[in-house]
C-alpha cells in the first residue's frame, strides 16, 4: 500500500461500468439453454480459495477491530464492553484531534500539488517535443522507489545539504532544517509525498489527454482560440473524469500517509506532523488498543465519507462543463 | 457523467496504448496538427520538462554519488559532489549491517510469494465471476473484493497485528498473506476488465473439444491472460518490495525483516557514516529500478487500463 498512486487508480471508473458490463454478460450462460444455468463445481473452487482468506485476512480483524472499539480492550488480557466510551473521548483528544487537522491539511495541499504538477506535466509529454520516450521514462521512477527509502535520502537533503549550501550562499532561510521547525517541517513532507505520487497522477492525465480526439483541437483553432483558451475550455472539461479519480485516489491515499513521514520526521518536531496511522498505531505498543480502534473506526467513516463527497461535488462540477 | 466520459475514451486510449507507450503521443499529437503543417519541437515545453527531471534524477545521483564516497567526504555536507576518490566500502559495511543476504532473501520470498498468489488467485476468482455473473454468490463476491480498495491499512492493522500473533504469522508468511490480500481488489478489477473482452467462441471450441473447465483455464484462459497478469505482477512486485508500513507492524522478529524495514538502522546507530546508508539506500533501490527499466511498458499501461478500462 505505499504505492500509493496506482494500484487503486482503478477504482473509481471501473465500478459502475464494471457492474453494467457485467450485466450483459451472456458467457455464462453458455451452458444451458434456459432458466439459470448450473455452476460447474469447478468454479466454486476457483473462486473460494480468494474469498475465504479475503474474509479470514481483511473481513474478520475488521470486525473484531470495530467489536472491540466497544470495549476496555488494552491489547491482552480481560476486557469489558464499554458501549461509545472510547467514542466520546476520542472526540476530545487534543492528539488524535491535532493528528487529524495535520494529515487533513497535508492530503489537502497535497492532492492539489500533486493534481497541478501532474496535469501540466502531461500536457508538456503529449505536446510537441522530442524524446517523449525517454522523459516519460524518467517521469515514472518515483513511482517504483520505496517511500521510506526516498524519504531518507530527502530527509539528509533537507537537514545537511540544503542548510550547508545556505551557509555557502549566506542565504538565511536556508541554513535552519526545514524538518526541524514545527511550522515548516508539513512543506517537506509535502514535497517528498508529491514527488512520490506524481507518476501515478501524471500517467493517468497522459491517458487521458491521449484520448481527446484531434479534431477538437482543429475546430478550436479554427475558431482561433488561443493556448490558454484551448487548455481551459476544451483539454480541461474533456478530461475531467480523469481528474475525479486522480483527486479522491490520492486523498484516500494521503490521508493513510505513514511511509513517508516516518522516514522523514518520525511526526515530528513534537507532534506536529503525526499522521491519523501513526496515532492509531500507537494503540498497539501504548496499550490503547480498544481506544484506537475507536479512532480507527471512526477514519474509515470519514475517509468513505469524503470519497462519496468528492464523487458528488466533481460529478456535479463534470456534468457543468 | 464523469464514467460516460471514461468508457468513450477507451478505445481511443487502448489504441494509442497498444502501439506501444512512447510513439502513442508523437501519433495522436501529429493527427492532430499535421495538417497545419507544425512539426517544430517547443523548445521552451523541452526546457522546463529537463529541468523537472532533474528534481527526479536529483536524488538519485546524490544517492549514488554518496554511496561510492568515503567516510570522511560523505560528512563534509556536500550532497551534490563527485566522489574523490571513488570508495566503495560503504558497500561492504551496509551488507553486513544489513546482513543484506538474509534480509535480501526474506524480501525476495516475500516479493515472490505476493507476485505468485496475486496472479493466480485473482485470475482464478475473475475467471469464476466473469462466467457466472448471473449467479449471486459470484456477482456479490465481486463487489466484495473490492470493497477493500476503499479500505486504507491503518483501519484494520491492530486487529491484524493481534490476529497474526495467535496464529502464528507475525512473520513474512502473514505479510506475504497480507500483501496478497491487499493486491486482490486492483488486480481483479483488471482481470475482469480483461476477460470481458475476450471472445466466447474461442472457449467454445475448446469445450465443444471436450475440455473440462479446469482445462480451458489453464491451457487457453491462463496464456491469453498473460500480458495482464505481467501488469498485476509487476503492481504486485512494487507493492511489495516497496512497503515498509505492513512488514514493520506485522513481523515480530526483528532479524526477519524486510530490507525496507532495516533501513531504519542507520537513523539511530551508524548515523553519521552517510556513505554506508546511502549504499544501503541504493541497494533497498536498485532492484525495483531494474525491474522498471525491463517492465516500464507494461508499468505504463497498467495505470493506464487500471484508469480506463470499462
Amino acid at each position: 500500500m505505499t504505492i500509493p498512486i496506482t494500484p487503486a487508480s482503478a477504482a473509481a471508473g471501473d465500478l459502475v461500468s464494471a457492474a453494467e458490463h457485467g450485466q450483459t454478460d451472456h458467457l455464462a450462460g453458455a451452458h444451458t439453454k434456459r432458466g439459470k444455468p448450473k455452476v460447474d463445481g469447478v468454479y466454486y473452487l476457483f473462486l473460494l480459495p480468494t474469498l475465504i482468506l479475503f474474509t479470514l485476512f481483511i473481513t474478520l480483524p475488521a470486525l473484531v477491530g470495530i467489536f472491540y472499539s466497544f470495549t476496555n480492550f488494552i491489547g491482552f488480557g480481560d476486557w469489558q464492553l464499554v458501549g461509545f466510551t472510547n467514542y466520546i473521548a476520542v472526540f476530545s483528544d487534543p492528539a488524535i484531534l491535532s493528528s487529524y487537522l495535520f494529515t487533513f491539511g497535508f492530503a489537502l495541499v497535497t492532492v492539489i500539488v500533486v493534481n497541478v504538477i501532474a496535469f501540466l506535466l502531461a500536457v508538456a509529454l503529449t505536446s510537441r517535443i522530442r524524446l517523449k520516450t525517454p522523459l516519460r521514462a524518467i517521469f515514472v521512477i518515483p513511482m517504483v522507489i520505496s517511500g521510506i527509502v526516498i524519504a531518507f535520502v530527502f530527509k539528509y537533503l533537507f537537514s545537511n545539504s540544503l542548510p550547508a549550501l545556505g551557509a555557502a550562499t549566506g542565504i538565511p532561510w536556508l541554513q535552519e532544517s526545514i524538518l526541524a521547525n514545527e511550522s515548516t517541517a508539513w512543506i517537506g513532507i509535502v514535497i517528498v509525498t508529491a514527488w512520490q505520487s506524481i507518476p501515478g497522477a501524471l500517467l493517468i492525465y497522459i491517458a487521458g489527454l491521449l484520448s481527446i480526439p484531434g479534431e477538437v483541437y482543429e475546430a478550436a483553432d479554427i475558431d482561433g482560440a488561443s493556448a490558454w483558451v484551448r487548455l481551459r475550455s476544451v483539454t480541461l472539461p474533456l478530461v475531467a473524469g480523469y481528474v475525479v479519480i486522480n483527486v479522491i485516489l490520492g486523498f484516500k491515499n494521503f490521508l493513510s500517509a505513514y511511509d513517508v513521514i516516518v522516514g522523514l520526521t518520525n511526526g515530528g518536531p513534537g507532534t506536529s506532523t503525526r499522521s491519523i496511522a501513526m496515532t492509531i498505531f500507537t494503540g498497539f505498543t501504548g496499550g490503547d488498543y480498544a481506544y484506537q480502534m475507536a479512532n480507527a473506526t471512526l477514519f474509515f467513516i470519514i475517509a468513505i465519507l469524503i470519497s462519496l463527497l468528492q464523487l458528488r461535488l466533481t460529478r456535479g462540477k463534470a456534468a457543468i462543463s | 457523467m464523469t464514467q460516460e466520459k471514461i468508457r468513450t475514451a477507451t478505445p481511443a486510449t487502448r489504441s494509442a496504448a497498444d502501439k506501444g507507450s512512447g510513439d502513442a503521443g508523437t501519433r495522436s499529437t501529429r493527427s492532430r496538427r499535421g495538417k497545419v503543417g507544425q512539426e517544430t519541437t517547443n523548445w521552451p515545453v523541452m526546457i522546463i520538462l529537463f529541468l523537472c527531471a532533474l528534481t527526479v534524477l536529483l536524488p538519485l545521483y546524490v544517492t549514488i554519488s554518496m554511496s561510492m564516497k568515503t567516510t570522511a567526504q560523505a560528512v563534509d555536507g556536500n550532497a551534490f559532489s563527485l566522489p574523490a576518490p571513488v570508495d566503495f566500502s560503504g558497500f561492504v559495511e551496509a551488507w553486513e549491517l544489513t546482513n543484506f543476504p538474509v534480509t535480501f532473501t526474506i524480501s525476495v520470498l516475500v516479493t515472490l510469494g505476493t507476485v505468485v498468489g496475486t496472479v493466480l488467485l485473482a485470475a482464478l476468482a475473475s475467471y469464476a465471476i466473469v462466467r457466472n455473473w448471473e449467479h449471486r454468490l459470484f456477482r456479490w463476491s465481486f463487489f466484495y473484493l473490492l470493497a477493500a480498495m476503499f479500505l486504507p491499512f491503518p483501519v484494520v492493522a491492530l486487529p491484524q497485528i493481534q490476529l497474526t500473533g495467535l496464529v502464528g504469522l507475525a512473520n513474512p508468511v502473514g505479510v506475504t498473506i497480507l500483501h496478497i490480500m491487499f493486491q486482490l481488489s486492483f488486480s481483479i478489477l483488471l482481470f475482469t476488465a480483461f476477460l470481458r473482452s475476450i471472445p466466447l467462441e474461442l472457449e467454445e471450441s475448446a469445450r465443444i473439444d471436450g475440455a473440462t473447465t479446469w482445462q480451458t483455464f489453464w491451457q487457453l484462459i491462463f496464456p491469453l491472460l498473460a500480458p495482464m497478469s505481467a501488469t498485476v505482477a509487476i503492481f504486485a512486485f512494487l507493492a511489495s518490495w516497496n512497503d515498509f508500513m505492513m512488514p514493520s507492524l506485522i513481523i515480530a522478529q526483528a532479524d526477519q525483516q524486510t530490507i525496507p524495514v532495516v533501513q531504519n538502522i542507520f537513523q539511530t546507530q551508524f548515523s553519521t557514516n552517510y556513505n554506508v546508508s546511502f549504499a544501503s539506500y541504493l541497494m533497498a533501490m536498485a532492484p525495483a529500478i531494474i525491474v522498471y527499466l525491463f517492465t516500464q511498458r507494461w508499468v505504463m499501461e497498467g495505470v493506464t487500463q487500471g484508469a480506463v478500462k470499462g
